[in-house]
């Protein structure tokens, strides 16, 4: 499935529609380029789930867990991760099987350990359909 | 040593270093060693991407004996022992938490956990002996960004976060989209001087209706955005004035929300923590504004704004002497707030 989004905010409200379909032991993994919305989508996401608490990015502890929405949420970004190794460091299995949701950005660097019912969602930019154009491609809903 | 001196070996594995240090009164460094500075000798926030705790499991014992030799002392001298549990990752934690607990058990030495933020806050504490709460602080580093209001040792009132990246996480991405590598902060402050920090405007990042509140994310995509701009024009970018333009937007956001915090809080005391408080230009915006506004300006050396043991043991010497113990039962809490306990 591809969505088309031309600003952050309908990238954001993408995000919350995906936290809607959203059941327990849901993996999401986001890849895309610095910059390119990341933070956005997962921001959304997040909302969609009722976290009203801020969504800070991971880069330094990988791992960051909200409580307080629908669903617990798992917030990954491994990519400082050097090594796949490097994941059982911070007991990866327990959250990738468990009963919340997962979205880990940079998931491409993991590749190997997600689970076979992961969802795939990639975000690119085209510079010649502007700046603010988003192509997110999702496999695996 | 008086009799009253109070010794505490502290210990710090939240991320990537591995440090131990001993430190009498809070503000006296006996020791400060950092396991990635024996091997790299860097000595400007330079952390090596590795996150594996078993490097923290094959550095930890080593890191203490160099603390309690350079410190002429040995573990039956300590006050205390202390440690960072939170927050960080998990598995690093733990290594320290359970040497400090092994160490509390053996030695019969009361066991102080410290919270890593609260480890940055106090390292100003070192080199400036008079600094005393109430002050402004900013904790600045590759995963913190926090405006805080330290109320009284121990007791801390956050003002402003970051809502999205940390401020030295944006440093980081930007010094890769431009191709200078890890770690950023350094080389792009190095690569700044030779720029124009006014060729670019890029924006400075507000939040509607928390005026402490951070934003770097959108500067990170404005510098990104900028780039591919100049790439699809075929125009020449100029890294130079790319990384000084950047630079002066990040700082240019965190002076004026730490002036204003100062102004708002009538304190005249403004402190920086944490690894980006190593980067220059910072350091000479925010010691010029408080210059021009009367306050008073502290930050550590580069060596103690980087992770490291010395500041855990600065925090928790004044738990220490409010009576405060944790048990063997302490756990390492990744997810650990500032003023929890």
């Amino acid at each position: 499935m591809i969505k088309e989004t031309n600003s952050e905010q309908e990238t954001y409200a993408y995000g919350a529609s995906l936290a809607q379909q959203a059941a327990p032991g849901q993996v999401f993994a986001l890849v895309g380029d610095l910059g390119v919305g990341k933070t956005v989508l997962t921001k959304g996401l997040a909302a969609g789930l009722g976290i009203t608490e801020p969504v800070s990015s991971p880069t330094f502890t990988i791992l960051q867990e909200y409580e307080e929405g629908r669903l617990p949420f798992y917030h990954f970004d491994v990519y400082r991760i050097a090594d796949p190794e490097e994941m059982d460091e911070i007991g990866y299995e327990d959250y990738f099987y468990g009963d919340g949701v997962c979205l880990v950005e940079w998931a491409n660097l993991i590749r190997e350990l997600m689970p076979e019912h992961t969802v795939w969602i990639t975000i690119e930019k085209d510079l010649e359909r502007g700046f603010d154009y988003r192509r997110i491609t999702v496999e695996g809903l | 040593m008086s009799e009253k001196d109070i010794l505490i070996l502290a210990i710090e594995s939240s991320c990537d270093e591995t440090a131990a240090a001993v430190v009498k009164n809070g503000r006296e460094v006996l020791s400060n060693v950092i396991s990635s500075q024996i091997e790299l000798h860097k000595l400007y926030g330079g952390v090596v991407p590795e996150i594996a705790s078993r490097k923290h499991i094959e550095k930890i014992n080593q890191v203490i004996e160099e603390a309690l030799t350079v410190a002429d002392t040995t573990l039956d001298e300590l006050d205390a022992v202390a440690v960072t549990y939170g927050p960080g990752l998990v598995g690093a934690l733990l290594v320290g938490v359970a040497e400090a607990k092994a160490i509390s058990y053996a030695k019969g030495l009361p066991l102080v956990g410290v919270h890593h933020i609260e480890g940055h806050i106090s390292a100003n504490y070192i080199e400036n002996k008079d600094l005393e709460p109430p002050f402004i602080c900013l904790v600045v580093s590759g995963g913190h960004t926090h405006l805080v209001r330290v109320k009284d040792y121990g007791e801390y009132e956050i003002l402003g976060r970051t809502r999205d990246d940390a401020a030295g996480e944006a440093f980081d991405k930007v010094a890769r989209a431009i191709g200078l590598g890890y770690p950023g902060g350094p080389k792009i402050d190095r690569l700044a001087k030779e720029g124009n920090p006014d060729a670019i405007a890029f924006p400075r990042g507000k939040i509607e209706g928390s005026p402490y509140d951070f934003s770097f994310s959108g500067l990170k995509s404005a510098v990104l955005n900028y780039l591919n701009g100049c790439q699809m024009k075929g125009e020449p970018i100029v890294e130079a004035d790319v990384a000084a333009s950047f630079q002066k937007s990040v700082t240019d956001v965190l002076v004026e929300h730490a002036m204003m915090a100062v102004r708002e809080s009538g304190l005249d005391k403004l402190a920086i923590a944490g690894g980006v408080a190593s980067n220059g230009a910072l350091r000479a915006a925010m010691e010029q504004a408080c210059a021009e506004n009367g306050v008073h300006f502290y930050r550590p050396s580069p060596i103690l704004c980087t992770d490291n043991a010395a500041m855990i043991g600065a925090a928790a010497y004044y738990e220490y002497i409010k009576g405060v113990r944790h048990g063997l039962d302490l756990n390492a809490v990744p997810n650990l707030k500032l003023g929890e306990r």
